[in-house]
């Protein structure tokens, strides 16, 4: 899950990374009351996941309050990759000397919690990474001691903080490092850290990801979740335990297990289609699941069809059939719907499928193909 | 022979009076693996699974009691680091967590601990593994395999199942079949799984089923072109899923353009790998490998 930076920020606070706060506005008015508390110049910052606001016009200046409110006026509303802007983060400008990069990311080739840090600050880092690579440190950390003083003086030397700001590097780093440890995150950076023509170090921006799977430990942080971002099936899916992922295709998926569910849509789209969504329904496959995957398929109105795998195993396969028509009798919107159903009780799950009129397919390939057929024939209709 | 797990592992099951615990510790015993003792803290002196098996309060008991050396954990997310280290401490050599949903900062914790004692974990978030004929350690069910001398590794459940019942149905039977999990941070990674196949006699063919994330692919096509001379066949899913999103397994993200199908798929091809374009194209290749 990923955080706003004004969320971002708020947590690298609490561990006593220096930075600009600012105030968040939804309104012009208030992006111009905040300028006015503020004094000076302000930025006025779009709070969007998606990368490449800045380039999108959702980060400008603003000399005075009024200038604030207007460069507000433009920014809200402003669509960024699909995404409207509906927040907004008004914080004191600052005058930049010198820009770095500094993140930590859980490495999963190293095993280890890795710093990550470059002296070419407000760019991406995977931009650096393919530009010039030499110029990023990488730095794994031990995984049962953590970071150490000498890890802190390694960034600080490849970096070339300057002798009376290293105290407040180190500051920094520590305050990162707490950060990513106690929010359980996958990645916490600061793009760019800066040091003002004043002589200071800053955080100007900031961005966490946190994993997804130690939320449970984290109800603050959960709090936190940006459902304007997030498509509304998506939040549904979440909310009735199910993995789904809205995709621009025409063919419903929904398969039990995440790797047969990534095979299932490669196949779609082998076979000549285009898969609809990602959806993986766990375990069981038990009708009211079933219906709630229905549901949030069809209400995708770009499906024209729907294939169905469950590769039954320890679930038998006639329940399974018996889940499928009973939740499809519920359904206000009609489409095809192939079903494959493979493993214990498979035959007796046929005569069920039959009788319910469903087209089904022994194979994956041939339910891939009859799905494709399928929905070609409905947006023919 | 077969590789981790065979006729003489004694198992302990962690999490044995759960429903899933129950379930699929039912299914191993009837599978023919010698489950040994369960565990749930506060029910040892029971018997769990109608009388067939004593549980304990701790892994060190049950394995003071009953000599287990290998351990299955079916405890929840929030608990499944302790017991992990606590299989560890007790001194079994195989721990396999069937677990999904762990933190990944508490498996780094987990998994340096374990090497540094030398214990091999498979998991977490794992279907776990089947020594065919010998002994299944965790949810694979048996019905789906034959005997024979393929090896196959994998990150997924079902998608295992899928590949390993296209390869029954083809009459190509199996020596173990291992699920190593689908999150950023496992115990046993593709490398270690096809060392362990390359070095059993008993095993002549290797199948590989990856997904997009991660390097472990490409560094297991880099082992594979350095040490395998076994035949190899190999799917990798995920070639239609977009940049950026999870796809159900915590490990499967294709992250600033890395760990893409396609990537994947060119690694295990220069090393010589036939890549399936689908799951039931998998024995055809073995066979154009040599495989009978």
């Amino acid at each position: 899950m990923k955080l706003q930076e004004y969320r971002s920020k708020e947590i690298l606070a609490r561990h006593g990374v220096p930075l600009l706060a600012g105030e968040v506005a939804t309104t012009p008015e208030e992006a111009r009351a905040a300028a006015e508390r503020i004094g000076g110049p302000v930025v006025v910052k779009a709070q969007v996941l998606v990368g490449g606001r800045g380039k999108a016009g959702g980060v400008k200046l603003a000399a005075t309050p009024e200038e604030a409110e207007q460069r507000a006026r433009e920014i809200i509303g402003l669509d960024i990759k699909g995404v409207t802007v509906k927040t907004l983060l008004v914080a004191p400008a600052a005058d930049i000397a010198k820009e770095f990069y500094l993140g930590l990311i859980l490495d999963r080739g190293a095993r280890a919690v890795t710093v990550i840090a470059s002296a070419e600050g407000g760019v991406e880092i995977e931009e650096t990474a393919r530009t010039n690579p030499d110029a990023i440190l990488r730095l794994p950390l031990d995984p049962l001691l953590g970071l150490q003083d000498h890890n802190v003086r390694r960034a600080a030397f490849f970096l070339g903080i300057p002798a009376e700001l290293r105290a407040a590097f180190s500051s920094v780093l520590r305050g990162l490092y707490d950060a990513f440890m106690g929010a359980d995150a996958d990645l916490a950076e600061i793009n760019p850290l800066v040091i003002t023509e004043g002589g200071e170090l800053l955080a100007l921006d900031a961005k966490i990801v946190l994993d997804d799977s130690a939320l449970f430990r984290h109800p603050d942080l959960e709090a936190m979740r940006d459902l304007n971002e997030e498509e509304p099936s998506e939040t549904a899916a979440r909310e009735a335990g199910i993995n789904f992922i809205k995709l621009d295709g025409s063919i419903g998926c929904m398969v039990n297990g995440a790797g047969l569910a990534m095979t299932t849509m490669d196949l779609v789209k082998l076979a000549g289609g285009e898969p609809a969504n990602f959806l993986d329904i766990g375990g069981g496959a038990k009708a009211d699941r079933v219906a709630a995957a229905f549901r949030i398929i069809l209400d995708d109105p770009n499906v024209q069809a729907i294939l169905i795998n469950i590769f039954g195993g320890i679930t038998r396969g006639d329940e399974v059939a018996r889940g499928i028509v009973e939740a499809r009798a519920s359904l206000e919107r009609e489409v095809p719907m192939v079903v494959r159903i493979v493993g214990t009780n498979a035959e007796e799950a046929k005569p069920i499928l039959a009788e319910a009129q469903l087209i089904t397919a022994d194979s994956l390939d041939d339910a891939a193909a009859k799905a494709v057929a399928a929905a070609r024939a409905g947006a023919g209709a | 022979m077969s590789i981790l797990v065979g006729r003489e592992t004694r198992l302990v099951v962690q999490g044995i009076t759960g429903r899933e615990g129950a379930f699929h510790s039912t299914a191993m015993l009837d599978y023919g693996t010698h489950v040994v003792a369960g565990v749930t803290p506060g029910k040892g002196g029971q018997m769990a699974l109608d009388g067939r098996v004593p549980v304990f309060d701790t892994v060190a008991d049950a394995v003071a009691a009953t000599g287990a050396n290998a351990s299955c954990i079916f405890v929840p997310a929030a608990f499944a680091p302790d017991a992990m280290l606590e299989a560890a401490d007790a001194g079994v050599s195989l721990v396999v967590c069937i677990t999904e949903g762990v933190p990944a900062l508490d498996m780094l914790r987990v998994y340096h601990t374990l090497r540094a004692r030398d214990v091999r974990l498979i998991g977490p978030n794992c279907p776990g593994l089947t020594s065919v004929g010998e002994a299944k350690v965790g949810i694979i069910p048996g019905n789906i395999h034959a005997p024979g001398t393929v090896g196959l590794v994998s990150r997924s459940g079902t998608l295992t199942y899928e590949v390993v019942q296209a390869m029954t149905d083809a009459g190509m039977g199996q020596s173990t079949c291992v699920g190593i999990g689908g999150d950023p941070i496992v115990g046993t990674s593709f490398t270690d799984v096809l060392d362990l196949f390359n070095r059993d006699p008993d095993t002549e063919a290797i199948v590989m089923i990856g997904e997009i994330g991660g390097d472990e692919e490409e560094k297991a096509a880099a082992f594979c072109a350095r040490e395998v001379r076994k035949p190899m066949a190999a799917f990798i899913a995920g070639r239609t899923a977009p940049p950026g999103r999870r796809m159900g397994h915590a490990g499967a993200i294709i992250s600033g353009g890395a760990g893409t199908a396609e990537s994947k798929r060119a690694a295990l091809e220069a090393a010589g790998i036939r890549v399936a374009d689908s799951p039931s194209h998998i024995p055809a290749l073995l066979r154009d490998a040599g495989v009978h």
